[in-house]
């Protein structure tokens, strides 16, 4: 461990919490006894292969299944329209119509007459084998008739443009403005002595859980019953859609997430496969399933990111920011999917970034592409929101003439400010940005790291050092759930949670939330069994199955630990007070006099008559000797809206050395300070920080999803679109800074979406500081060795 | 069909695969040896990964019927028969080097293989041999230590 701060000295130190403890999920995975979606198999299964649209935009003529039909195991071909009484009105829905006017077109789990992206289902096979559902969907013949694709987002709002839904008369879906005083932004610029102005891209990203995507829909014929079993983040979520797009009774839907090899957000979702595979297997009687392949995950799996940002700064001589005013594109891509038109709103409260900014002006408008739709992916929002304040600063820092350092020094909150309201209309919880950043630049040794840079850049080397800082602030624990109401979102943020005490004194959790790889049965037990006096191996956590777990709000935005994690706090305490009553009945004392040590119930200062939880656990269970009028057992059920969202924060810095001659860019050194507040478990924390800031360098550095002028996507496998390996992966430096959050008992924030949000500035950051005396001040993202050589040998006056 | 003979896990099995049957697909599909995963169908992303004959080995490029005859070692038999994991599995468990555990199976097995091939890894040696193996989740830096673990040297990234 690299914790320069130790966690646990901020937590009751005498339990598990606070230090790392070794994940019970590990053995079954890594045994390969874990179950993942596509080691199902079922009695009488068929499979589904996806016919889908090669074109970006195109009118169907016409489906030909008849070569399909010659392949041994194929059973039927079935077109949009052959499919479309399956769910009649039923659409895909979007759960969050973020303006009353926002434009969203129905979008069929199968098309029917236009396809509108490459990717887009068009067509259904079906047969009896895994390969010959993807021989049939390879046979099938479409017959497209092309229309004119829009591909680009500022294309796409240009006059003229061909219009991704005709019926619609334009491409955009919304316009969404936070500007709670214009006058004093304009103000603030009319007087500024500094005005930095920026347009930054941020890529389309292809989220790319090493898992891809799969479902198997198990019908109950007499029952009528729909077990859906998916590779998804939110089966409670995806229970109550599936009911409301096919008209199902939401009693007889049990969803199940079978071991989740990984999500970012892109299993955060219900898709076409989803319902398509849930309408026949209800419609035939058979179980129905489907398997994504790479390649098709490219296109059929929502994308991150793709966004045009406009920013701009006012700052006073000091270089102290009076007022921010960013204006978005975001590409929604053809459709909106479940959270598509929210994303660029969770940034659009953070473009002040952790700044004590006094003015405020935000306005996002969100246009439709021929593309694959966008929708959450690690960070949503947040990420982007952060790069572009962080490398405006920059900007701002060499306008005013200081370091990178200095000029976040001189407009941090500060640590005396909290709780702090923001200018966005938000109350940050806490925090001490100064001091994180000097452990950083501590960590970072930065003097020496600015020497050696000063010799490299004197000697003309040709391997020139770049510092980069990212100091960012999200808002997570997502989310009270009035402000989701004032946001129009179609939920509420709250989650459930059960503790249950068996006679023997074992304990079962149920908790909402839906862990794909975050260790939450591992940290739940911690927090139960620190509760109880009792051992964590005593704590089973069960969760993913709709059937076990019927209440829940599931994985996402990093609100796991604080609203789920809470849930199971409080329920614990409730348990805890149960037992209490049962304690003093049989001590026949009062029960304000009695205490709870090491895992049994004494008057206070009196450990000789101590009733332990065993005791009252089986005692609640037989129902003997129990308080006039109380229930038997011992079980108690929460569910807790937070008050508030949390703000984990943090500075991470990255020290890059760009090869001039080959525009290769090498992470040498990365420091990552973060404070997510309490932590629980700080051997996961530490996971998600590493797994988190190569996601965000990976965006920084090599990913990008890369279409045609015509809409086709050019990086659909692993071998194109580069995920990094571990060749390229930097060491890590890691440290933590803890600021209880006051918005929870536990005083947690969260920390699944951090890395990703920090790293992406850090790093771009650091290669335009490394370039920055050629007179370079913005690279691209990805920051390629192409990119990037292009962009000194044009400094340089060559051509590009 | 095509009748082979592949000795998994230390147990002859026969079957009847078609010739196009991918190695991977007969593992998990005909004999249910679902531990070996599949990330990718571009040999990209070593999920996938077995031990064949002793060398590690992407069973997503290979048709079964060419491993007609092979020694082929899983996921499901690196572990002793009384339940205790590999070193390497226990390494990863006690470094923390898995959180989805999808990319884990493969992982392992490639690790193992690099191992056996070169004592003397470093961290560059662990980074570079395991290059074929993608892991979104971990940032690999606790993957290489528990490698370097098991290997026996020491690792770039832990500081104090
Ligand atoms: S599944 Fe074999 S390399 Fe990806
Ligand atoms: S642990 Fe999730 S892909 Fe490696």
């Amino acid at each position: 461990m690299t914790m320069t701060d130790d966690p646990a000295t901020h937590l009751d130190s005498a339990g598990h919490m606070g230090r790392p403890r070794l994940r019970r999920e590990d053995p079954a995975l890594l045994t390969g006894e874990a179950q993942f979606i596509d080691d199902m198999s079922l009695h009488g299964e068929i499979w589904v292969g996806i016919v889908r649209s090669t074109e970006a935009h195109a009118t169907i003529l016409g489906v030909d299944g008849s070569a399909a039909l010659e392949i041994d195991g194929v059973t039927e071909v079935l077109s949009g329209a052959d499919l479309a009484p399956l769910w009649g009105e039923g659409a895909l829905p979007c759960a969050w119509p973020v303006t009353d006017d926002m434009r969203n077109p129905a979008h069929l789990p199968v098309a029917t007459s236009v396809a509108k992206y490459v990717g887009d289902a068009v067509a259904v096979v079906l047969a009896t084998s895994r390969y010959a559902a993807a021989d049939g969907a390879a046979a099938v013949s479409v017959d497209y008739d092309p229309l004119p694709a829009v591909v680009d987002i500022e294309a796409a709002v240009a006059d003229g443009a061909p219009l991704v839904h005709e019926d619609l008369g334009t491409n955009e879906s919304y316009t969404w403005p936070l500007i709670p005083n214009p006058e004093a932004v304009d103000e603030a610029f009319a007087n500024a002595a500094h005005v930095v102005s920026e347009r930054f891209v941020q890529q389309r990203l292809i989220p790319a859980p090493m898992e891809p995507r799969g479902v198997v829909a198990a019908p109950g014929v007499a029952s009528g019953e729909l077990t859906l079993y998916s590779a998804t983040q939110i089966p409670h979520i995806l229970k109550v859609m599936t009911a409301v797009t096919l008209g199902i009774p939401e009693h007889k839907i049990r969803v199940v997430a079978p071991s989740v090899g990984g999500g970012f957000g892109c299993k955060l979702n219900v898709y076409a496969e989803e319902i398509l595979c849930s309408a026949l297997a209800m419609d035939r009687g058979v179980p129905v399933r489907w398997t994504e392949s790479r390649s098709e995950a490219a296109t059929a799996t929502i994308q991150g990111r793709g966004q045009v940002q406009h920013i701009e700064l006012a700052a006073d001589d000091n270089g102290k920011v009076q007022a921010v005013r960013v204006k978005l594109l975001a590409d929604m891509g053809a459709y909106l999917q479940l959270v598509t038109p929210g994303v660029p709103l969770l940034g659009g409260f953070l473009y002040h970034g952790c700044y004590d900014i006094a003015h405020y002006s935000f306005e996002c408008t969100s246009v439709f592409t021929n593309k694959t739709p966008t929708d959450a992916y690690r960070g949503a929002g947040r990420p982007e929101a952060t790069y572009a304040v962080e490398r405006a600063m920059d900007s701002l820092a060499v306008a005013v003439g200081v370091t990178p350092e200095e000029i976040r020094s001189r407009n941090f909150i500060a640590a005396d400010a909290f709780p702090y309201e923001s200018c966005a209309g938000l109350i940050f919880d806490s925090g001490d940005y100064q001091t994180v950043l000097d452990k950083a630049v501590e960590m970072a040794g930065l003097d020496g790291v600015r020497a050696t840079q000063a010799q490299r850049r004197a000697d003309g080397s040709n391997r020139q050092i770049g510092v980069g800082f990212s100091s960012y602030v999200e808002m997570c624990g997502l989310a009270p759930s009035r402000v989701l109401a004032s946001l129009n979102y179609g939920a509420g943020g709250w989650e459930a949670a059960t503790v249950r005490v068996l006679p023997t004194a074992k304990v079962q959790v149920i908790t909402g939330s839906t862990p794909h790889g975050q260790g939450h049965e591992t940290s739940w037990s911690m927090i139960v069994a620190d509760k109880l006096g009792i051992d964590p191996d005593d704590v089973e956590v069960l969760h993913s199955d709709t059937a076990i777990s019927p209440t829940g709000l599931d994985t996402y935005g990093s609100r796991s630990l604080s609203v789920g994690g809470t849930a199971v706090f409080m329920a614990t305490d409730k348990v805890l007070d149960k037992a209490r009553l049962i304690a003093a009945h049989q001590l026949e004392a009062n029960e304000d006099d009695l205490e709870y040590v090491d895992g049994a119930f004494q008057v206070k200062g009196t450990p000789t008559a101590a009733v332990p939880f065993a005791a009252i656990a089986f005692a609640a269970f037989t129902a003997h000797d129990l308080p006039d009028g109380m229930e038997p057992n011992l079980e108690a059920h929460v569910t807790y809206d937070p008050p508030n969202f949390t703000f984990p924060n943090g500075t991470h810095i990255a020290v890059v050395e760009v090869d001039t001659d080959t525009g290769d860019v090498d992470i040498v050194d990365y420091v990552a300070v973060d404070d997510c507040g309490n932590q629980v478990n700080p051997m996961i924390v530490e996971g998600q920080v590493h797994g988190g800031v190569l996601q965000g360098a990976a965006q920084a550095l090599y990913e990008d999803a890369v279409y045609t002028e015509d809409g086709q996507i050019v990086t659909v496998n692993l071998g194109d679109y580069l995920v990094p390996s571990a060749a390229e992966a930097p060491a890590y430096r890691v440290a933590s800074h803890v600021t209880p959050s006051p918005t929870n008992p536990m005083g947690v924030k969260g920390i699944g979406e951090a890395g990703t949000i920090a790293a992406t500035p850090a790093v771009i950051n650091a290669v335009v500081d490394a370039l920055r005396p050629m007179g370079i001040t913005d690279v691209a993202m990805p920051a390629s060795p192409q990119t990037v050589w292009r962009a000194i040998n044009e400094a340089q006056g060559g051509a590009s | 069909m095509e009748s082979i003979t592949l000795a998994v896990n230390g147990t002859e099995r026969n079957l009847e695969v078609e010739p196009r049957t991918l190695l991977v697909h007969a593992l998990r599909d005909d004999l249910r040896l679902t531990g070996t995963n599949i990330g990718c169908d571009s040999s990209s992303c070593g999920a996938c990964t077995v031990l064949i004959n002793g060398q590690s080995a992407k069973s997503c490029t290979m048709f079964a019927v060419q491993a007609d005859g092979a020694d082929i070692t899983t996921i499901e038999g690196v572990a002793d028969s009384d339940g205790t994991m590999h070193p390497m599995q226990q390494a990863f468990h006690e470094h923390h080097a898995l959180q989805c555990g999808y990319c884990t199976p493969g992982m392992v097995m490639a690790a193992i293989s690099l191992v056996e091939e070169y004592p003397d890894l470093d961290d560059q040696g662990v980074r570079h041999g395991l290059e074929g193996n993608l892991c979104r989740c971990t940032g690999y830096q606790n993957i290489v230590n528990a490698v370097l673990a098991v290997a026996g040297s020491g690792s770039k990234g832990s500081e104090s």
